[in-house]
């Protein structure tokens, strides 16, 4: 029995990862709770639209590695962050402008507009890949780890080690930072608030003299944002291929929904949700056990309850879960 | 100009772009486009079904594909010898024992009064339901891939014949095409149980999901279907062009007709398959037609005008939802079956959601959704243009670079990137035919 070392163990293999993972979906999922929200429909270029952004960065980040120009231990990619973001601001903003707004005045179903969303997504991804191709791209630098596993070693003298990766850190500091902002946004300004009430009722934000263009505008830029950091941060953690991005769609949508679509902070909560179950049972858990079982009760298998590859059937079971029990979601939907 | 001599006009366009393409691209080519286009065209059908007459946004067409393309493996392969011996109960009882607990535990939740001590029960079922599951299944898995893992190590299917022979087996495969629709139509059944009745994107966002799960479970469950390692050789219903070549009648009528052997024989072979294929897109458009012009397709259709008022009608909305859910996503299963006997092989690892589920949607949406006919074309020309854009684009791509430097980076990138406008080319055309002709091509009437 050795709970210390386990307790290590859990935090290096799936506390850590959980919460960097977890704060990527949420950051992904806020934006599509954002476009349900104001726009109401569910966005499926969204991972597409988190792809070009961080094409974008990628391209500036090989700049700026060439010029020289770096931020010391920090990933360069945080210097070519906002480059991103203008430029996917830019191709949303004329996205809306020549496909959605004409639906928009319109007053088409929301269905339809998924269906266009479908054509967007096409697009975009076409874009992304006719620039920097559909294969694997690596984009961080500087330091690997904060605390490598062999230093926590040595620095406590316990069995396991912890391993906290660079990005792991930014990824989570940047996540507090960016939700701390929109929450400050959403709730403060006055552009906020006029969201907020277009939002709960179109006709009466109308009405007070909300100009819906403008709140729409102001909807897509958030959203270009969060989707350029969502899909850097990803990049850096993990890697950054245009399919991946592609399929983040699923459990994007699955945090949204979990947490009640159209909701931010159940968005935040969904992300977590999602991310969690997804490492914990796709974890081989014995690593963990080995510690805190007797040595006769010891599991002679990983106790993986589940191979990595069905990591996307532990979001659709939980999104079902929650459709079935809960279709509100975890907090009620359609409040932003 | 009438409907009629617009539509027929239409066809002839299409046909004659693919009869073009013979021309430039050699007969083998063209009649392979003819060929997948009539699948695309049934896999239209089944999709035009539910979104067309019901207004069911299903984007799972992947998952039903790669089922139908399941099928083709389990009913035409011969069984392994020594597998189900050595494995195969115990996975059996393994599933049997899956599908048990989940029964029970709806079971329990229909039965026990709501509360807490329901939800304790409802869990330890499942809990330790699944691991039973687990512990059952995984020995026998092992077993089951350890026998000779190079060439086989699934169970195999039910093709009567002996390993050496099956292949002489031909019309087994069309029978595996309508088990293909019952394998997709068994999906949908569950999927539509639990999503149906819920928003439409809630549907979609389902789909989504269980064609990936789908998917990834054919890509790891090797005792299935080899998983990544694909299942080859699969048999056929048509003769094989080797069997041609060395029969003297055949390489006689070839040479009458000013083909060389091996150009004869593959070409004679896709023709054969493009009548079958046909035959079968022939009678599903039949059907698809009475269902549409029957008081069924019309309750259809009057429910998806307007859900609220046909329910107040007395009609039961879920049960049609879920019926005709089953019905598209079965068609759709016949028409992967089909491929997959076509491919010859069944590789898991070449579905993608981009060219199963979304351009499917674009044949749907071009050719017209709600018409029958307008699927049809939307498949072949859609189908037409995938395959083409690749070749244009590399053209204009050569024309742009020619006043280019040989050795200049971005020559390289723009001739490299060509094969890439694929996907652009087709959210383009969605996005126009969305804005300026939203009925498409052949409009429902």
């Amino acid at each position: 029995m050795d709970f210390l070392n386990a307790i290590v163990a859990l935090a290096n293999y799936v506390l850590i990862p959980g919460i960097a993972y977890g704060s990527q979906l949420a950051i992904g999922a806020l934006g599509v709770t954002l476009v349900y929200g104001i726009l109401r429909f569910s966005n499926f270029a969204h991972g597409d639209t988190m792809a070009f952004g961080t094409m974008i960065v990628i391209l500036v980040t090989w700049w700026m590695q060439g010029a020289g120009i770096s931020l010391g231990p920090v990933p360069t990619a945080l210097l070519a962050l906002p480059f991103g973001i203008v430029g996917c601001i830019v191709l949303v903003l004329v996205t809306d402008r020549t496909v959605y707004k004409f639906y928009r005045e319109q007053k088409a179903k929301p269905v339809i507009l998924v269906i266009v969303s479908m054509g967007v997504m096409f697009v975009m991804n076409g874009i992304t890949r006719f620039i920097i191709g559909p294969d694997d791209q690596s984009f961080a630098d500087g330091p690997r780890f904060v605390i490598s596993a062999r230093d926590f070693k040595e620095m406590t003298g316990l069995e396991e080690g912890l391993g906290i990766r660079t990005t792991q850190v930014i990824t989570v500091l940047t996540a507090i930072v960016v939700v701390a902002l929109l929450f400050w946004f959403l709730n403060k300004t006055r552009e906020g608030k006029s969201m907020r009430a277009y939002s709960d009722n179109e006709d009466l934000a109308l009405l007070s003299g909300i100009n819906p263009e403008r709140v729409v505008m102001m909807t897509w830029m958030i959203v270009a944002t969060l989707a350029t950091i969502a899909g850097t941060l990803y990049g850096l953690d993990k890697t950054f291929k245009p399919f991946t991005y592609f399929q983040l769609l699923l459990p994007i949508f699955a945090s949204a929904v979990v947490g009640g679509i159209g909701n931010p902070l159940g968005a935040i909560a969904g992300g977590f949700v999602i991310a969690f179950s997804e490492v914990t049972i796709t974890y081989a858990w014995k690593k963990i056990l080995v510690y805190v079982m007797p040595e006769s009760l010891e599991p002679s298998g990983l106790v993986q309850l589940m191979s990595t590859d069905y990591k996307f059937a532990v979001s659709f079971v939980i999104l079902l879960i929650v459709l079935l029990f809960k279709p509100t979601g975890l907090f009620k939907g359609q409040t932003i | 100009m009438t409907d009629t001599v617009k539509n027929t006009l239409l066809f002839v366009v299409v046909f004659t772009l693919i009869i073009i393409s013979g021309f430039f691209q050699g007969w083998n080519n063209a009649i392979f486009t003819l060929n997948m286009g009539i699948i695309s065209a049934i896999m239209a059908l089944g999709v035009n079904l539910q979104w067309g007459y019901a207004g069911l946004f299903n984007v799972g067409i992947m998952g039903f594909v790669a089922l139908g393309g399941l099928a083709a493996v389990l009913v035409g392969m011969p069984a392994t010898p020594g597998a189900f011996s050595a494995g195969g109960v115990g996975v059996v009882l393994a599933l049997l024992l899956g599908v048990g607990t989940v029964v029970a535990a709806a079971f329990t939740y229909k039965r026990m009064p709501k509360g807490r001590n329901r939800n304790l029960v409802v869990t330890v079922i499942l809990v330790f339901g699944f691991f039973a599951f687990r512990a059952l299944l995984d020995p026998n898995v092992a077993l089951i891939e350890a026998v000779n893992p190079a060439a086989t190590g699934y169970l195999g299917g039910l093709n009567p014949y002996s390993v050496e022979t099956y292949r002489e087996n031909r019309w087994i495969m069309l029978i595996a095409w309508p088990v293909g629709g019952m394998f997709a139509a068994g999906a949908a059944w569950l999927i539509g149980k639990a999503a149906l009745g819920l928003r439409s994107d809630y549907l979609a966002i389902a789909t989504l999901g269980i064609a990936e799960i789908i998917i990834a479970i054919m890509k790891n469950e090797d005792w299935l279907s080899r998983g990544v390692k694909n299942v080859n050789a699969l048999p056929r219903p048509v003769p094989f062009e080797v069997d041609l070549q060395s029969s003297a009648a055949f390489v006689e009528r070839a040479a009458a007709l000013g083909f060389d052997p091996v150009e004869g024989s593959t070409i004679f072979v896709k023709l054969l398959y493009a009548l079958l294929f046909s035959a079968v897109l022939g009678i599903l458009f039949w059907l698809s037609q009475r269902a549409l012009n029957s008081p069924w397709g019309r309750m259809l259709r009057a429910i998806r005008d307007n859900e609220v008022a046909a329910e107040a009608m007395g009609k039961d909305v879920t049960a049609r939802h879920l019926q005709v859910f089953i019905l598209g996503s079965a068609i759709c299963g016949i028409a992967g079956a089909m491929m997959t006997t076509l491919d010859g092989q069944l590789t898991p690892g070449t579905y993608q959601p981009l060219r199963f589920t979304f351009l499917i949607w674009v044949m749907v949406i071009v050719g017209g959704s709600g018409s029958n006919l307008g699927s049809i074309l939307g498949g072949f020309l859609i189908w037409f243009l995938w395959v083409q854009v690749e070749p244009i684009g590399l053209f204009i791509m050569d024309i742009i670079t020619s006043g280019m430097a040989e050795d200049s980076w971005l020559r390289a990138h723009l001739i490299d990137s060509a094969a890439q406008m694929r996907l652009m080319t087709m959210g383009v055309i969605m996005i126009l035919v969305l804005r300026f002709s939203p009925r498409g091509l052949i409009p429902e009437k």
